[in-house]
């Protein structure tokens, strides 16, 4: 079940993004993720792909099928889709190792203790927003009020795979190693990305994911 | 099956096709032949269909041992082609013409003389092993068939259709200007990013890859909006702005989303010139309304 909710505001901000997209703009996460739900349950015809961004949605289109001024008043009549409990997948379990190397940084920064801020990440839902930087790296939001960390002045050049990391609004789990500005506070064991998998990617958009700390199973 | 080896090779060279799009929710690509139109025409000229895997070699510059009767042809990156045959004889070839291979010829492709990327097709496609549904090799994911190295054998399948009506085309006039269309985040810009972009030369660095062509040029675009762009999913062809101020321009391995703002978005057909650019070359760019 799903329940719609009404039109507020302006009229959408639909902004050009070369011959075959759209690039909708919105004002929080949770708003891309309506309208995202609301758009997909009553398609557009000539809409190939959507990209969900932290405030953003891409929406490619066929150009041979449609164009961004037969696609802006379909965009604009799109109904906003606030998904209810019924809707909501599973949840992911990852458990987590909290020995990062920034873990005593963070809790300073927010001025708490690492085990405050462990029982604060194991505390609350986290839902993957959208996926981007990597294969499988998932840009997960929490159901508790954000941090909003600041990510490291610099970037680290190798973050290891399966590192569990903090920065503005959002957690993620490394899924191989790579460059990183974020801030590390444990590491995983769980594959993000593994093509023995439909899909590969452990946490698309939607999925709905719990740290547990595995120090304490 | 019908095969082709590969007896030397540059660094760089990988089978795409026409890439996997529809994996942007798990943070994956579409990758994909950089010069679309020009791998689309190495495929027509030798009767392929459109899905078919091809060879994307960085400046050409590599040669290939064919074990049976096998048609192929070259386009984009112009190189000089010889074919010799297993007594030794050797005959002259060209790109943009369809080349007959027998069983033991050699197809040496020399060194491209102009442009960046060749495209080699061979009648009923590269049947590399596909990953994820495409045959492309995804620099920047690191994903699908690795790039090709000396004595790999290159098996041929079945993408083949009806056979086309010509055996020659004529090469391809590259154009120095690029078209772009203006947004999504111009208005994060000075509205002096127009003339910036167009009113001067731009040169293309050697940092250039398959995820993008990095430039430079005299005056910088200027922000106009500074603070921190939320990562926002990005088009191939996008001109994403760097701190700097220099445009990368997004080719076929780009990441699905982007961390600086993009002031506007090349045409597909300037994305193909775009992929065929050398380091040091020189571009401008043209703004469309």
């Amino acid at each position: 079940m799903s329940a719609p909710v009404e039109h507020a505001g302006p009229a959408l901000d639909v902004r050009p993004a070369g011959t075959r997209a759209v690039l909708v703009t919105f004002g929080t996460l949770a708003e891309v993720t309506a309208f995202r739900a609301g758009l997909e349950a009553e398609p557009v015809p000539g809409v190939t792909e959507l990209v969900s961004g932290a405030r953003t949605l891409l929406v490619r289109f066929d150009p041979e099928r449609t164009d961004p001024t037969r696609l802006a008043p379909r965009l604009q009549a799109v109904e906003p889709v606030v998904p209810t409990r019924a809707d909501v997948p599973e949840v992911t379990t990852i458990p987590v190792t909290y020995d990062g190397e920034d873990l005593e940084t963070v809790a300073a920064l927010v001025g708490t203790t690492a085990a405050q801020l462990v029982a604060w990440h194991t505390g609350q839902t986290w839902t993957s927003a959208f996926c981007g930087f990597a294969p499988g790296f998932s840009y997960l939001t929490g159901s508790a009020p954000s941090l909003d960390l600041p990510r490291r002045t610099s970037a680290r050049t190798s973050v290891p795979a399966g590192s569990v990391a903090l920065a503005g609004e959002f957690s993620a789990v490394y899924p191989r190693a790579s460059p990183g500005g974020w801030q590390l506070i444990g590491r995983s064991d769980v594959a993000m990305w593994s093509l023995d998998r439909d899909p590969p990617a452990l946490a698309p958009a939607g999925t709905r994911i719990r740290f547990v700390d595995a120090g304490r199973a | 099956m019908s095969t082709l080896t590969v007896l030397q090779v540059g660094p760089g060279t990988s089978t795409q096709d026409l890439g996997r799009p529809g994996f942007s929710d798990t943070g994956l690509g579409a990758a994909g032949a950089a010069d679309r139109g020009a791998a689309a025409l190495a495929n027509r000229l030798v009767g392929n269909r459109p899905d078919a895997a091809v060879l994307e070699a960085l400046l050409g510059s590599v040669t290939l041992r064919s074990d049976a009767h096998v048609v192929a042809s070259l386009t984009g990156a112009p190189c000089p082609v010889t074919v010799e045959s297993a007594d030794g004889r050797v005959r002259g070839a060209a790109c943009f013409e369809v080349v007959t291979l027998a069983p033991g010829d050699v197809l040496r492709v020399g060194t491209a003389t102009a442009g960046l990327r060749t495209y080699l097709a061979v009648r009923g496609g590269l049947a590399v092993e596909p990953v994820l549904g495409s045959r492309s090799w995804d620099s920047l994911a690191r994903l699908g068939p690795p790039p090709v190295t000396v004595g790999d054998v290159l098996p041929i399948g079945d993408a083949a259709d009806a056979w086309p009506l010509v055996d020659a085309v004529a090469p391809p006039r590259w154009s120095a200007v690029l078209d772009v269309t203006a947004g999504p985040r111009d208005d994060w810009f000075t509205p002096e990013w127009r003339t910036v972009l167009a009113g001067q030369v731009h040169h293309v660095t050697p940092d250039s890859d398959r995820v993008g062509v990095r430039t430079t040029a005299a005056r910088p675009l200027v922000r106009a909006v500074t603070r921190e762009l939320p990562s926002e999913g990005a088009e191939t062809g996008s001109l994403q702005v760097p701190p700097a101020g220099h445009p990368v321009l997004f080719l076929a391995d780009h990441p699905v989303t982007a961390g600086y703002p993009v002031v506007a978005v090349l045409t597909p057909a300037s994305v193909d010139r775009a992929a065929q650019l050398r380091p040091g070359d020189a571009v401008r760019f043209r703004v469309l309304d």
